[in-house]
């Protein structure tokens, strides 16, 4: 295809956008509704899927060490834990070590003092894979001169499968939006072509190629597609930045965050454009498809 | 040029509407298509320009075989081919001018070659200078001279026309056949289907009778021969 061909089709497109108004209005309206939920839905799946990955990472093992433990065994089960399947690193943190972080978090004014430490030394362990945490510990509650294992049993393995399960409820939801957008796309090009079949028709008599007729069209929802994310774009631009000025200063501290406003902003707006020029062509693709067949 | 053997066509629903065609078409002939309703004037003609594709049989145009032409390959022979209907079908948005270059935009030519071919046309049909107003600011028979204009741009060898004048007054009609005339001394082979029966007797060429889908007469300067 010639070069001025391929300016001749954005011309025709343009015009063509202007000629329909409100066929035009109607699609990128479609599109319009359908990116703006799948934005808000992608924000939220994203920042949780961020938060996830945050608690994941901070989930550790507590190894309470027997009191009887002698220095020599307290190695040993250094070396045993160390060589259990899936550890990924292991910090060691003595009575005294213990003691301070819990005078750090509650206070003095325990009466607790070096000389009468009830506390146990301990090991903290990480799995290298966060849900293969309870495995871990399970192995590792076996070792000898292990008091006792805490991983915070059932409430992690709760959070994971609550994670887990959000994450698929939103990747079926969001297709199902898409595939909604594109057959109501489709439909509404559809309707602009029915209402220029005699272009078509005469296009055809005439001797163009089916990719001569389609180009325009498929431009057109290309046009479409993008005027469709704008305001899309600019909601999901304004509601996370407000969110994230709200929210943001309360997590100050914790462990974990919401994802920050760049690269964010950018990546959510750019696959939301990508997701209206993708669906604006596709639809009219597939309904240029219909009228193409001779 | 054009030859149809053997060719039977019937549509989905059943309705055979031509029967088992022969005919063979020379360069630069002016043929007549008539016959009455229904006998199947414009199933033969869409054939032509392969908007309908035949049951059984083979035809040739310009030495494409039809049967061996692949879909891709069609707007190819259109354009080796003009087409001119009795509803015109020009496009409303678009002015004279536009509307007859449009054939050769589709051929991606040269806007320079484009502007030389659409001006010559439009002074051959007398149309050059209403090159920029819109199909609703003519009349019928400028309108249809504008479409004719459009067949005859993209210089084909044959142009085929179904009841031309069919939605004009008899003298727009008459306007319209001297037009005709001047293309095929030009020599382009014109093949038309007409009711009109002043036409055919006063404007002597070969005609092609069809009745229930069949090669009912082929004579060389022939009559109408039905009641008008
Ligand atoms: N697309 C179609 N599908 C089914 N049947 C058709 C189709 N087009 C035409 N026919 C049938 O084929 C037969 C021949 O039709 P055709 O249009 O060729 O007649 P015609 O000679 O051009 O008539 P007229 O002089 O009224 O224009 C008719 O019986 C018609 O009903
Ligand atoms: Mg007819």
């Amino acid at each position: 295809m010639k070069l001025r061909t391929v300016g001749r089709h954005f011309r025709e497109s343009l015009k063509s956008l202007s000629r329909n108004g409100w066929m035009t209005f109607a699609s990128a309206s479609a599109v319009t509704v359908t990116l703006l939920l799948v934005g808000v839905f992608v924000m939220i799946m994203m920042n949780l899927n961020k938060v996830a990955e945050d608690l994941e990472k901070d989930v550790e093992i507590k190894v309470l060490v027997e009191l009887t433990a002698e220095k020599t065994e307290i190695s040993q089960l250094e070396q045993d834990i160390k060589s259990v399947n899936g550890v990924a690193n292991i910090v060691y943190s003595t009575k005294d070590a213990e003691l301070e972080n819990l005078i750090k978090d509650f206070g003095e004014n325990m009466g607790l003092s070096d000389q009468n430490n009830p506390l146990r030394a301990a090991f903290y362990v990480k799995a290298q894979v966060p849900q293969e945490t309870k495995k871990v510990a399970d192995q590792i509650s076996r070792l000898e001169n292990t008091h006792s294992v805490e991983y915070g049993e059932g409430k992690i393995e709760k959070l994971f499968s609550f994670l887990n399960g959000a994450r698929n409820v939103g990747i079926v939801l969001i297709a199902a939006l898409l595939f909604t957008a594109m057959f109501l796309i489709s439909n509404t090009i559809r309707i602009t072509i029915l209402a220029r079949k005699r272009e078509v028709e005469i296009m055809k008599l005439v001797g163009a190629t089916n990719w001569f007729i389609r180009f325009p069209f498929v431009l057109e929802g290309m046009w479409i597609g993008i005027l469709g994310a704008i305001l899309p774009i600019t909601i999901i631009t304004f509601l996370y930045y407000n969110l994230y000025k709200i929210i943001q200063p309360y997590l100050e501290g914790e462990f974990f965050n919401l994802l920050p406003l760049t690269p964010f902003l950018y990546q959510i707006n750019g696959l939301i454009l990508l997701m209206g020029v993708f669906i604006g062509i596709w639809g009219s693709f597939m309904s240029v498809r219909k009228f193409l067949r001779v | 040029m054009i030859s149809m053997k053997n060719v039977y066509k019937k549509y989905p629903n059943g309705i055979v509407a031509i029967n088992g065609i022969n005919i063979e078409i020379n360069q630069g002939e002016f043929i007549y298509v008539v016959g009455p309703s229904g006998a199947g004037k414009s199933t033969f003609i869409k054939m032509v320009y392969r908007e309908e594709f035949p049951t059984s049989g083979d035809i040739f145009v310009n030495g494409i075989n039809f049967a061996k032409l692949k879909s891709k390959q069609v707007p190819y022979l259109r354009r080796q081919i003009g087409v001119v209907f009795q509803d015109f079908k020009l496009l409303p948005l678009l002015n004279v001018y536009e509307n007859v270059a449009f054939a050769l935009e589709v051929t991606e030519q040269s806007p320079k070659v484009i502007r030389k071919h659409v001006m010559e046309v439009l002074d051959l049909v007398g149309l050059k200078h209403k090159a920029r107003m819109f199909p609703t600011e003519i009349s019928g028979g400028e309108q249809q001279r504008v479409s004719i204009a459009r067949s005859i741009v993209s210089t084909p060898k044959v142009m085929i026309a179904d009841e031309p004048t069919g939605n004009l007054d008899p003298e727009t009609a008459w306007d319209i056949m001297n037009l005709f005339e001047k293309i095929n001394r030009r020599g382009t082979t014109i093949i038309m289907a007409t009711h009109n029966k002043e036409i055919v007797n006063t404007i002597k060429h070969r005609v092609i009778a069809i009745e229930g889908g069949l090669v009912v007469r082929d004579e060389l300067g022939g009559d109408y021969g039905y009641e008008a």
